[in-house]
């Protein structure tokens, strides 16, 4: 019997879709919200926060919502037809949560226009899709301080995944932050062309070790450079999650991602029918970017200083991207008195002055 | 009581068509001790992960676009290892044909013509060629092992298409983000089926096997392939030349991976990605084996392990499934094919002691 | 580059090989009594979850070793059951194990994604580590690399002095002539295929236990087909497997310091390297029809089974 109304309600749908229209789920009372995953949820990481998120999401507003995540979806065909399958499914707001789901949801919102689809660290809107993400710089931009306010060797070391711009944003972010403390810095990038390989990520930070960093860094994936840093005696920050417990002694703080609210806010104007298509680029202020709590080894005025800049963030009064900024080349990028605009940080292809190295062509 | 395996005096043609049979019973079997184990009813399991996915036209679309590519590069891989030669670089010889297709899809980028689609699937064509004959090269005139090379050279080709979509190949106003321009229209395989993403390629694909099929059985290199295959040196001494062969082995999996790296980024993906398969390469090498080898069995292979990738992400999202069990599942099937394909061979004997005494 | 520098690289390098001359030397022992796995990345993924999960519970280096190795043993019971007793294909079936033991480890290791583990101590020997270079290249490791050397050892004695190593290798050249002979031809072929097993699960419990002392679904990441090929391109010969793993390992490493320096090279080009240098030894090695044929298991691939002849 079950199996015979399934058949029939997904054919009445199906023919639903065709005829141009899109069924809201009328059947539950409750919201139903999609969420797509790049990775498995795991223990840290990217994913993990997302998850996080959904978790807040469900217990601000479990009385009224439920919740489906879908782990594990690889870029491109299966994206769309996992997308499409939740909003088949009665899913009326779904959020995907990597770069390269873009134009998957583009296409399966067009498929059904009714339904609310937000899009992580994208920049294409439509009339149902919204973008959002984090102002991940500013974090990046306050551990650099802590960075250079704990290395002896004025040697940082940054281990990379690829070379596009909101990696290098976080490159330079940390770099100024560092710098605006001891102008000596010089911050070591390595590039392991992969978001997750725990090997080469502890291979690239012990060759970073090797040559003089004391203080290492990661936009990757794994917990590899933290537990490395613990290993070899020397100081990690680390990123996405808090990972003091891969390292005691080493993991210094952590620049985290935080999506509860944004996701609590945007299901909520789903269910007042107020939301509206945004793209949201959401930091400090708004709480999205948070530091993990300090390892102990951090002096009370660095944290103080921290503290300061992030208030000064949160306010307005301070921008991490403020002239004058110069590139390698020491030509001034951002002049004295000016700030990068929102457009000129989304494109940044170039590295700031105290990185060595060049940006991968 | 001994067990005593013996061949059979020839292969028994009742044990080929029940030998799937008796696989798929098996896997029912593990799936109930699997999803009892998981604490899922395991009628509602089976229904998500079976049928589920392909209960109405757009779910089998998607059937068919998953097993698309599987069954045109298994068709085309069949014929090297009929004959004994390894290539199990498919992986990266798609990557290189999507690298070239996607090229002449960029340039036209503005231009509209019919022209556009065939010249794309001729450079993805090419392209596969180019990068399987790398292999071929070296092991006619080195003896260089075509395994290792050309897995090696997977590697090499899905860098390279990384290498080349962060950089020169990236679309210039899209922020620095590793991706090419969307294809325009006139570089876009036209959806046959509305309400569904069936595209031109399922059907070339589907031409392809066909093609396939008709090489393998119906001509003279197909018939000297399979000589080369059960005997190398027999073919050897029968003035067959092995050489011609290896290339025809090696090129025509190069071929038609490098085609389905092309009806991949020109139908559902629509632009060049870093990555533009999620391992198809690898997973044609088995659905080779499971389809025997054989253009037909490879068309039903292709289509059940299609079937299992989707019925993967429906037992995700109906039974909240992790999606660990797939790789479990896609295995045990697998294992099961394989182990049963030894019925139509073998029959299996309970021999009592004195029979044993020979 | 400084001296300090170059011996880091080195030390790293045998590090990060490591994982390489376990899976490959359990491979070349396989592949040796002519069969060819190609489950090794599965193998390993299994013995890095089983080795982890003993080390959670026990806290016991041994144990966990000891799992892994069973783990590993277990999945090559699969192939050999399929390829040996059933004669079913061996890439195929090689393939297969891969799947499934990427799906099997990625399940069992559900709830152990967020365990961090304290690590091995590296051992230094006492005198011996003292001496300079060569102290801090052989004797200043943990306990497992020690024991890789030990497994190189036994190897390539077992190989090429016992009569248990010649008869390997024969049963290698020419299985017919083996079991003419009157050896169990597939007895002893399932017990190199099962060793095969148990070094690649060993290789991965190194990985998830000591190398990087956590679990996370994949982290194996390529390692696998990279001992498949490492097989192969030392011509199955012991000590060109080890070398070849140190240079594919010292490879990566530097590849990293040069970055660190700043030099220019693509990154992904750098990537590139090991692929295209193996392909080119593989080339120069094998353009020698003798070379080959000196070392390369005649049989190899090739399905065997007495009462089949």
């Amino acid at each position: 019997m079950a199996i015979t109304k399934k058949h029939v309600l997904s054919v009445f749908i199906l023919l639903a879709c065709v005829a141009g229209f899109s069924l809201s789920a009328s059947a539950g009372d409750k919201l139903k919200v999609g969420f797509v995953y790049i990775s498995p949820i795991g223990d840290a990481g990217w994913t993990y926060q997302h998850d996080l998120g959904r978790l807040a999401l469900e217990k601000n507003l479990g009385d009224k919502i439920e919740t489906k995540f879908i782990e594990g979806v690889p870029e491109g065909p299966e994206a769309e037809r996992v997308i499409r399958d939740l909003a088949k499914s009665g899913h009326d707001l779904i959020f995907t949560t990597s770069f390269g789901y873009m134009n998957p949801t583009l296409k399966v919102a067009k498929m059904f226009p009714k339904k609310h689809f937000e899009h992580s660290t994208g920049y294409k809107t439509a009339k149902n899709v919204g973008t959002y993400m984090c102002r991940f710089y500013e974090g990046r931009y306050l551990t650099g301080i802590v960075a250079g306010k704990m290395t002896k060797s004025n040697i940082l070391g940054y281990v990379a995944a690829f070379p596009i711009p909101e990696v290098i944003r976080g490159i330079n972010a940390f770099t100024l932050g560092a710098r605006s403390v001891n102008p000596d810095i010089k911050v070591k990038v390595i590039w392991v062309n992969s978001w997750f390989d725990p090997g080469k990520e502890r291979e690239a930070s012990e060759a970073l070790i090797t040559q003089g960093a004391d203080v290492i860094t990661h936009h990757t994936d794994s917990t590899a450079a933290v537990l490395t840093a613990e290993e070899k005696g020397v100081y990690a920050i680390a990123y996405h999650s808090d990972m003091s417990k891969y390292g005691p002694k080493a993991h210094l703080t952590a620049a985290t991602h935080v999506y509860g609210d944004f996701y609590t806010k945007t299901t909520q104007a789903v269910l007042d029918k107020t939301w509206k298509p945004e793209a949201v680029w959401s930091g400090i202020k708004e709480g999205s970017i948070e530091l993990a709590p300090f390892n102990p080894a951090v002096p009370a005025d660095v944290v103080a200083l921290v503290e300061k800049t992030k208030k000064g963030i949160a306010d307005g009064s301070f921008h991490p991207f403020h002239g004058p900024i110069k590139d390698q080349s020491g030509k001034v990028v951002v002049e004295a008195g000016k700030s990068l605009t929102d457009k000129d940080l989304l494109g940044m292809n170039y590295y700031v002055e105290g990185v060595l190295g060049n940006i991968p062509k | 009581m001994f067990i005593k395996i013996e061949p059979r005096p020839e292969p028994s043609r009742a044990m080929k068509y029940l030998s799937p049979l008796l696989a798929a019973a098996l896997m029912l079997v593990s799936g109930l001790i699997i999803f009892t184990l998981l604490g899922k009813n395991p009628a509602s399991a089976f229904h998500a992960f079976f049928i589920e996915p392909v209960n109405d036209l757009y779910g089998i679309g998607e059937l068919f676009i998953k097993a698309s590519p599987l069954m045109l590069i298994g068709t085309g891989l069949a014929v090297g290892f009929r004959a004994s030669i390894w290539n199990i670089g498919a992986e990266g010889q798609l990557a290189i044909g999507a690298i070239l297709g996607g090229y002449i899809a960029i340039i036209f980028n503005d231009s509209s013509g019919f022209f556009i689609l065939p010249l794309m699937i001729l450079a993805g064509a090419v392209g596969g060629i180019l990068w399987a004959s790398i292999p071929a090269f070296l092991k006619t005139v080195f003896n260089a092992n075509e395994i290792l090379v050309s897995l090696m050279l997977n590697y090499v080709a899905i860098l390279l298409l990384a290498m080349l979509v962060h950089g020169p190949l990236r679309d210039p106003n899209g922020y620095g983000f590793p991706q090419s321009v969307l294809f325009a229209d006139s570089a876009i395989l036209p959806v046959l089926l509305e309400g569904t993403r069936l595209h031109l390629g399922v059907f070339l694909s589907l031409a392809g096997v066909v093609v396939g099929w008709v090489f393998l059985l119906k001509s003279f290199t197909g018939y000297q392939i399979q000589v080369a295959g059960l005997a190398q040196k027999a073919a050897t001494y029968a003035g067959y030349k092995y050489k011609k062969l290896i290339w025809i082995g090696l090129l025509s999996g190069g071929v038609t991976a490098g085609i389905a790296g092309v009806l991949e980024i020109a139908g559902p993906i629509g632009q060049l990605l870093p990555s533009v398969s999620p391992g198809y390469g690898y997973a044609a090498i088995i659905v080779a084996f499971v389809g025997r080898l054989h253009p037909g069995g490879i068309f039903l292979s292709s289509l059940l392990m299609a079937l299992l990738y989707l019925g993967g992400e429906s037992g995700q999202m109906n039974l909240d499934l992790p999606s660990a069990v797939t790789g479990i599942f896609q295995g045990l099937l697998l294992f099961y094919l394989l182990a049963a394909d030894f019925l139509i061979n073998y029959r299996i004997r309970l021999n009592t002691l004195q029979q044993e005494a020979d | 580059m400084d001296f300090d520098i170059f011996i880091h690289i080195l030390v790293a390098a045998i590090a990060a090989g490591t994982p390489f001359v376990y899976a490959a030397l359990g491979e070349l022992v396989t592949e040796k009594s002519g069969v060819l796995n190609l489950g090794v990345e599965g193998m390993m993924l299994v013995g890095a979850i089983s080795g982890f999960i003993a080390m959670t519970k026990t806290g016991s280096l041994l144990v966990a070793v000891l799992c892994g190795m069973s783990a590993g043993a277990l999945m090559a019971c699969i192939f050999a059951v399929l390829t040996l007793t059933l004669m079913a294909n061996q890439v195929a079936s090689g393939l297969a194990l891969t799947i499934f033991g990427v799906g099997l480890s990625a399940f069992l290791g559900l709830k152990y994604t967020s365990i961090a583990l304290p690590g091995v101590k590296e051992l230094h020997i006492p005198v011996l580590s003292d001496i300079p270079v060569i102290g801090q290249l052989l004797f200043s490791h943990d306990i497992l690399i020690y024991s890789s050397f030990v497994l190189f050892a036994a190897v390539s004695w077992f190989l090429y002095k016992t009569k248990a190593g010649l008869i390997l290798r024969g049963i290698g050249e020419a299985p017919k002539s083996a079991h003419a002979l009157g050896y169990n031809v597939i007895k002893i072929r399932y017990l190199a295929v099962l060793f095969g097993g148990a070094m690649a699960g060993l290789g991965g419990a190194y990985l998830s236990v000591a190398y990087t002392p956590m679990w996370v679904e994949g982290m194996v990441a390529g390692r696998g087909w990279v001992s498949l090929a490492l097989v192969v391109f030392a011509t199955w010969r012991p000590a060109r497997v080890m070398a070849g793993a140190y240079l594919f390992g010292g490879i990566t490493i530097a590849q990293f310091h040069v970055q660190g320096f700043g030099i220019e090279i693509p990154s992904q080009l750098l990537s590139m390297l090991p692929y295209i240098a193996t392909i080119v030894v593989l080339v120069l090695i094998s353009r020698d029809q003798n070379t080959i044929r000196l070392n390369s298991p005649a049989s190899l691939g090739i399905t065997y089974h007495p009462d089949n002849q």
